[in-house]
């Protein structure tokens, strides 16, 4: 029977949590990088003993780690003696560094700021990495202020797929409330060109040339905080999903509203339906069941926890617009945490696990696609990020 | 041989504990000490200050001697407490947040 590891990224560090395909009895591993917010850990699919962790803090910024051993043991990749011409070594794990313009070697572009003018774009942190699905040493980091890196060397250096920012869209790009942010990196698996990426706040954008070029693709998205509400550019996306069998459908969790597009995100149609709230921050698809799709709806976006003080976790079994609260095993009063947008994923076993992660340090697992949920850990930091890996 | 005090996350991260030395050739100042750090400790590159611009990182200070150095030139002589090892050079983590 498969074994299941739970990645754990929190305000203070991160955790492991291992299982049986039971998913019962869990091991926890941690603090790792304690004291550090660690945005996102995440497995690759070609080798799920390489992990790689965006580690990070306001006083010493960003630190890439990477482990070949499942996450028993970490290194800084990049680092060790005697690479650099001079003889010394080299720490370029964590260098990102933005493209520049090739005419005039000034900024590539500026985006807007908060006050409305004009700013150059200044590296604050990894969110998120996505390991290639293919080769363990590739690996895509969406950073903030948002732009989308490569390496190609196990992290050991990293280069800007520049054609996103510099396709002509960057100066309506804006930060959000938790920063210009690039948090969602999701390859198609039937076609290796083909990388969808989503924005706070500018939208999501998608490449079929392997990142060269970049088109937004935000049709049918509006939002009320935008004079021109369904600009092409400026909407906060919070998350997409796809399911990997179906790539062309994908889920999205705006800033308020739930969105699905059937055309690669060529157009989005509104599938908020019945929800308690639109609001929220993640968004996910079940394992095997391309038209179940999973919400945590928040009461607002002044209001970042579940209406009426019970966290309940939506699921749609029809692709969108009819959805159910699954409660059962969740706090149904005084609950007052929030799901962020990395903090959900699902297992591949034959009966699908659900897994979610809150602002008060729970993580929540159901074995049977939603219908009941148990803590496995419940007294963590503030949990950031999510992810699950099968293990043979 | 030259003295320095990581803050404790860098501690971690460099896998030291206690204070670190370094051999400094030259001139010590904020940039040679530093750049030996980096050079020691590659790991370290970009915590300390920008990769590129070479700025201290806005949340650390430099102490030394009593003194608050963080704003001095990084071309600066610094004391020659910190150059003859009597004294250490200190890398402090700003009081903000926690």
């Amino acid at each position: 029977m498969s074994k299941v590891r739970v990645l754990v990224g929190t305000r203070k560090g991160a955790f492991i949590l291992e299982s049986d395909g039971k998913r019962e009895n869990w091991e926890v591993s941690g603090p790792h990088f304690a004291g550090w917010e660690v945005y996102h850990m995440k497995g690759s699919p070609a080798d799920p003993d390489r992990l790689y962790a965006s580690q990070t803090s306001s006083w010493s910024g960003q630190v890439i780690q990477r482990s070949s051993d499942g996450g028993k043991t970490w290194e800084t990749p990049g680092g060790g003696p005697g690479k650099s011409p001079q003889g010394w070594p080299i720490g370029e794990s964590n260098k990102f560094v933005y493209d520049t313009s090739e005419k005039t070697g000034k900024p590539l572009t500026t985006h807007q700021f908060y006050d409305g003018t004009q700013h150059p774009w200044e590296f604050k942190r990894v969110w998120h990495l996505e390991p290639s699905l293919s080769d363990p040493d590739t690996v895509y980091a969406g950073v903030e202020d948002a732009a989308l890196f490569r390496s190609t060397d196990g992290a050991a250096s990293w280069q800007e797929l520049s054609g996103l920012r510099g396709h002509g869209t960057g100066p309506y790009w804006q930060p959000g409330a938790g920063g210009m942010c690039l948090h969602t990196i999701i390859l198609d698996p039937s076609d290796p060109g083909r990388i969808y990426i989503a924005i706070s706040a500018a939208g999501a954008f998608r490449t079929d040339d392997g990142g060269i070029t970049w088109k937004p693709i935000n049709r049918g998205l509006r939002s009320q905080f935008l004079p021109d509400q369904d600009a092409e550019i400026g909407h906060c996306v919070h998350h997409v999903a796809m399911n990997p069998s179906r790539p062309g459908v994908l889920f999205m969790q705006k800033h308020w509203d739930v969105m699905r597009s059937d055309n690669a995100g060529d157009s989005w149609h509104e599938v908020s339906g019945n929800l308690p709230t639109d609001f929220g921050f993640v968004i996910d698809v079940h394992a095997h069941e391309p038209e179940t799709v999973y919400v945590v709806p928040i009461k607002s976006d002044g209001e970042h926890y579940p209406p009426d003080g019970k966290l309940r976790v939506y699921r749609s079994r029809t692709g969108g617009n009819e959805w159910e609260a699954l409660t059962n095993g969740l706090p149904q009063q005084n609950c007052y945490v929030n799901v962020l947008r990395d903090a959900m994923a699902v297992d591949t076993l034959d009966s699908c696990g659900v897994y979610f992660g809150t602002t008060g340090g729970q993580v929540y697992a159901s074995s049977d696609a939603g219908d009941n949920w148990s803590p496995i850990v419940r007294d963590l930091p503030a949990v950031l990020s999510v992810e699950v890996q099968m293990l043979p | 041989m030259i003295r320095v005090v990581l803050p404790p996350h860098l501690r971690t991260l460099a896998k030291v504990s206690g204070e670190v030395t370094l051999e400094v050739e030259g001139r010590v100042t904020q940039r040679s000490v530093l750049d030996a750090i980096e050079a020691q400790y590659p790991m370290l590159c970009g915590t300390i200050r920008d990769h590129v611009t070479k700025q201290r990182r806005p949340f650390l200070r430099f102490f030394a001697c009593e003194e608050d150095l963080s704003h001095e030139s990084p071309d600066a002589a610094l004391p020659d407490a910190v150059a003859s090892g009597a004294e250490p050079f200190l890398i402090v983590g700003a009081i903000a947040g926690g």
